[in-house]
């Protein structure tokens, strides 16, 4: 083993380097020692402040609205086929539990028409299930596969909206994630590093904005009762009444009738951004899906000269007339100025949220307390630090040295470890880190007490160190093994901050391994190099 | 130096009164479980806490009424002191949320309390509580009328370093616009600004946490999971690498580690959040190393010698490795209370945690793991049919011996 002391004796050098290097990089001052610091090693919302939420996408918005859009088709589909129905509605779950149970009950298909009724449903609507109640009322719901589909698709494009809309705030770090298991829960994960006052951000992403575009039928009226004055006191079939957003200088309201069903809705939407024309006037460039731009390009050629709504929340915020056939990428022109423009874009951007949010966790932290926490964490971690070098330096006197520096470098180690893996540090994590101190000086004490022992059975210094690794080597295992399962089970059922416990317990003890044992090792072997017939031993 | 060297204590012989010690202890634990309840952490309990801290002694007394009388927040309100840690003035106000769509709500409301009730109204913008953004915002256009000459860029800069000072010297709460001169970039000019379109409130919002009765339910179960899970666990670990019944002798030492843990936080009313668990899980790690000490080295005595009675050989293991356990023990104790005393008002739970379960880890691996082991052996021997020990031992089965020693040298100092 003594022949390759200069093998090991490298290794550990080029691991302290390696370390070094991945907690303060190269500085050349110490302003950028700081910021390399800072930069390598990622603190938790717990340290950095910041915001924590979690939302639960209310799935059953998504389901209600494909009943809707069912509902509507299948109309229009009865009457193209001559058969007639008394009336169709659908229930009105409130709640993510209840998603499944959404269903169109249509009454009243006359009992002739049942085979053909049934044969337009299977052939048309092949992701429903037709229920017959009686010989003339029906139930229509889901198929079960179809649902789940549904909804897990419901929470991918509610988190991808998300992000859109958070990312104009221009945070530099920010985390939308699935949170849950993944199927069975609707929840969603956002993380706002530095945003300590969450309700901008909640306006941000909103509850339930829907954008559409719509088909501009009358319009513009100064109130609702002049609209529909003019059409006879009565809303026209398939028509709304919509409001346009109030703008800055115009005054009062205005009114638009604009089809029920959208042209384009805000799924559709794949990106819009400010920019000029040739007479540098501000428009808006928007582009959309390719299914989205197939179908705009149809409805834009049948009708040039017709107008066009932008809807978001049902409020109008743009009307524009259609110049020519548009297919997937399209302007708004006629806009006011470069606010009219940015505004225009940053809503279409938006897209529209599939289903509703409900938030179920809120967590801040002012950017003072993470400064107090780092702080405390920094005392305690030297106090602690500092105690245990004194305990063990007096009690296994030079020896003591030994286990001092295998210390330090597990500490140097666990550090460059949370850069290299980008682990995230909190301050549960900061306690963890503390924590590997004293436990990592356990491996030392077994091995040192191991040798005191064996020495005491009158065996030689070389021998007796030899023995002490040996016979300790199966026990450090056993120890760090108990110890790194309950770690594992406190990752996988904790949250934040002590999953970040967790991760650097876990990571503190592996490298304890490496270094009470093979580093602990190295500079025995190195004190005992050539004295082998060493009399005593300093423990 | 040593302590504890050749110690002969006769641990498992006198096991009586410490087992009796840790009953009584279990039931002070369970009864003042029973009579005071465990204080649920805010992860646990759902509801909306929000730390504050004031720039004077905070009156419990008014912020508890002007919450109460709140037409937006409904349920009991609570308002105490943080203690612990060094915090200074600091109040954790604490609302119930009976469901989800009540959380947006009680946030800004409580907010709004505070201001209505401590603040300024007038329309100045608070800046003890105000973020970057709205810093930047309110400050940009009087800059220009005041004819202050600054960038966008240079505005940010200046406003970061503000709230750099605020929060990293004075704790997030300033008392006096004064304390802001030495900020890189102030000036005359920015001063008279910053004074013109804000104010200082005497609190500062530190901490907001607000967890709807959905997540405090999941959390419950999370945490009662992630403990009998690891319990499960470390039994299957060490019956593998023992036997059955020293993975269940150390399981139950650990079990009761916790119970007698979670009965002093009864006792001395403090809180259970999630990271006390995180400590209360680690604890059971930790505590199964120095059972897994003892226990393999009885293993070891055992393979030496086969005939002494099981008592004897766990009495000399433990006895053996006393030196290692107390040392062990106490450095990470030493680190817990390090934490305790200095790691702030955040850990206080987490590292109170620690400093009890560790003693009463280090005491239940000697005098409740090892004696389970030795009832059951006892037990189970007495209903074996009584077998003559063989008189002459076969020279196959001889018994392990050390190999013969090198040529004495002198032992350690």
């Amino acid at each position: 083993m003594k022949t390759n002391l200069k093998a090991r004796t490298i290794v550990i050098v080029v691991t302290i380097l390696l370390c070094i290097y991945g907690i303060i990089g190269l500085p050349t001052s110490k302003a950028a020692l700081e910021q390399n610091v800072k930069d390598s090693i990622h603190l938790g919302l717990d340290l950095k402040g910041g915001s924590h939420l979690v939302l639960e996408v209310q799935v059953q918005d998504a389901v209600k609205a494909d009943a809707d859009t069912t509902m509507d088709r299948l109309k229009e589909d009865l009457k193209k086929q001559n058969i007639s129905w008394q009336s169709m509605d659908r229930n009105d779950p409130q709640t993510v539990a209840e998603a499944d149970k959404v269903e169109v009950t249509i009454k009243g298909i006359p009992s002739t028409q049942s085979s053909a009724f049934r044969s337009l449903v299977a052939e048309r609507y092949p992701t429903y299930i037709l229920t017959a109640v009686n010989s003339t009322d029906y139930t229509m719901k889901l198929k079960p596969s179809d649902l789940i589909d549904l909804k897990r698709d419901t929470v991918q494009r509610t988190m991808d909206t998300i992000s859109n809309r958070i990312d104009q705030l221009g945070l530099a770090e920010k985390a939308v994630q699935q949170y849950g298991r993944a199927g069975a829960d609707y929840e969603i994960l956002v993380q706002l590093p530095g945003v300590d006052d969450p309700a901008r951000v909640k306006e941000l992403i909103g509850t339930a904005a829907v954008l559409e575009i719509d088909d501009v039928k009358d319009g513009p009226f100064p109130t609702r009762d002049a609209a529909l004055a003019q059409h006879g006191g009565v809303l026209p079939l398939n028509t709304k009444l919509v409001k346009s957003k109030p703008r800055g200088t115009a005054a009062g309201e205005e009114w638009y009738l604009v089809g029920k069903t959208p042209v384009i809705s805000g799924r559709e939407m794949r990106n819009a951004r400010p920019g000029q024309d040739e007479f540098r006037k501000w428009e808006t460039n928007f582009n959309l899906s390719p299914d989205g731009g197939k179908r705009f390009g149809r409805y834009t050629e049948a009708n040039i000269g017709n107008r066009l709504a932008v809807v978001l929340d049902n409020q109008t915020v743009s009307v524009a007339t259609i110049q020519s056939k548009i297919e997937d990428s399209g302007r708004i022109t006629g806009l006011g100025g470069e606010e009219e423009a940015t505004d225009l874009s940053r809503y279409l951007r938006s897209g529209s949220l599939p289903a509703g949010v409900k938030y179920l966790e809120e967590r801040s932290v002012g950017p003072s307390l993470g400064a107090d926490s780092i702080h405390e964490g920094l005392v305690a971690g030297i106090v602690g630090l500092a105690a245990v070098i004194f305990v063990m330096l007096l009690y296994y006197k030079r020896s003591g040295v030994n286990a001092v520096l295998a210390l330090i470098l597990n500490t140097v180690i666990l550090l460059a470890a949370i850069s290299y893996f980008h682990a995230v540090l909190t301050l549960p994590g900061i306690a963890g880190v503390i924590l590997t101190i004293g436990m990592a000086v356990d491996s030392n004490v077994l091995i040192f007490e191991r040798i005191r022992e064996e020495l005491r059975t009158g065996k030689g210094v070389v021998a007796a160190v030899d023995a002490g690794f040996n016979k300790a080597w199966w026990t450090i295992v056993d120890t760090h093994v108990t110890t790194v399962v309950s770690c594992a089970f406190l990752f996988l059922f904790g949250e934040g901050p002590v999953k970040g416990f967790a991760v650097t317990l876990v990571i503190g003890l592996i490298a304890n391994v490496f270094t009470a044992v093979f580093v602990s090792r190295t500079i025995f072997d190195y004190e005992l190099q050539g004295h082998r017939q060493m009399e005593a031993l300093s423990i | 130096m040593e302590l504890f060297k050749n110690t002969n204590f006769d641990f498992l012989g006198k096991k009586w009164p410490f087992i009796i010690a840790s009953l009584v202890l279990t039931a002070a634990g369970w009864s003042s479980i029973a009579i005071h309840g465990i204080q649920w952490g805010i992860d646990f309990k759902g509801g909306a806490l929000m730390t504050v801290k004031f720039a004077s002694e905070p009156q419990l007394d008014k912020i508890r009424s002007a919450m109460s009388h709140s037409s937006q927040i409904h349920g009991d309100v609570s308002v105490q002191n943080i203690t612990g840690g060094g915090a200074t003035n600091e109040v954790e106000i604490g609302t119930q949320l009976a469901n989800e769509t009540q959380l947006n709500v009680n946030r800004q409301a409580m907010q709004d309390v505070l201001t209505q009730t401590f603040g300024q109204s007038g329309g100045k913008l608070d800046l003890n509580n105000a973020g970057a953004q709205a810093l930047v915002e309110r400050l940009r256009d009087p800059l220009a009328r005041n004819g202050v000459p600054m960038s966008d860029q240079q505005l940010q800069e200046i406003v970061k370093n503000i709230l750099a000072v605020r929060d990293g010297k004075y704790s997030g709460l300033i008392t006096d616009f004064n304390q802001l001169a030495s900020v890189p970039g102030m000036n005359a000019a920015m001063m008279n600004t910053l004074q013109q379109e804000c104010y200082l409130a005497p609190f500062h919002v530190v901490q907001v946490q607000m967890v709807g009765p959905k997540v405090g339910a999941e959390l419950r179960n999370k945490a009662i999971l992630a403990t009998l899970y690891a319990l499960a666990g470390m039994l299957v670990y060490i019956a593998f690498r023992f036997e059955w019944i020293y993975g269940l002798g150390a399981v139950i030492a650990c079990f009761h580690d916790t119970l007698i843990t979670v009965g002093l936080f009864s006792l001395f009313k403090e809180e259970l959040t999630m990271t006390v668990i995180a400590a209360l899980l680690t604890l059971v790690g930790y505590s199964m190393n120095d059972t897994i000490v003892i226990f393999d080295r009885i293993r070891e005595n055992l393979k030496l010698s086969r005939r002494e009675p099981l008592e004897n050989v766990m009495n000399r293991a433990v006895n053996q490795t006393l030196s290692r356990t107390v040392m062990t023990s106490g450095l990470t104790f030493l680190t817990a209370i390090a934490l305790f005393l200095f790691g702030g008002p955040v850990l206080h739970g987490f590292s109170f945690a620690l400093v009890c379960g560790i003693i009463v880890g280090t005491y239940s691996s000697v005098f409740v793991a090892s004696p389970i082991v030795l009832f059951w052996h006892n037990y189970v021997d007495k209903r074996k049919p009584q077998r003559t020990p063989p008189t002459v031992t076969p020279a196959a089965s001889s018994r392990v011996e050390q190999p013969a020693r090198k040529s004495p040298t002198r032992a350690a100092k």
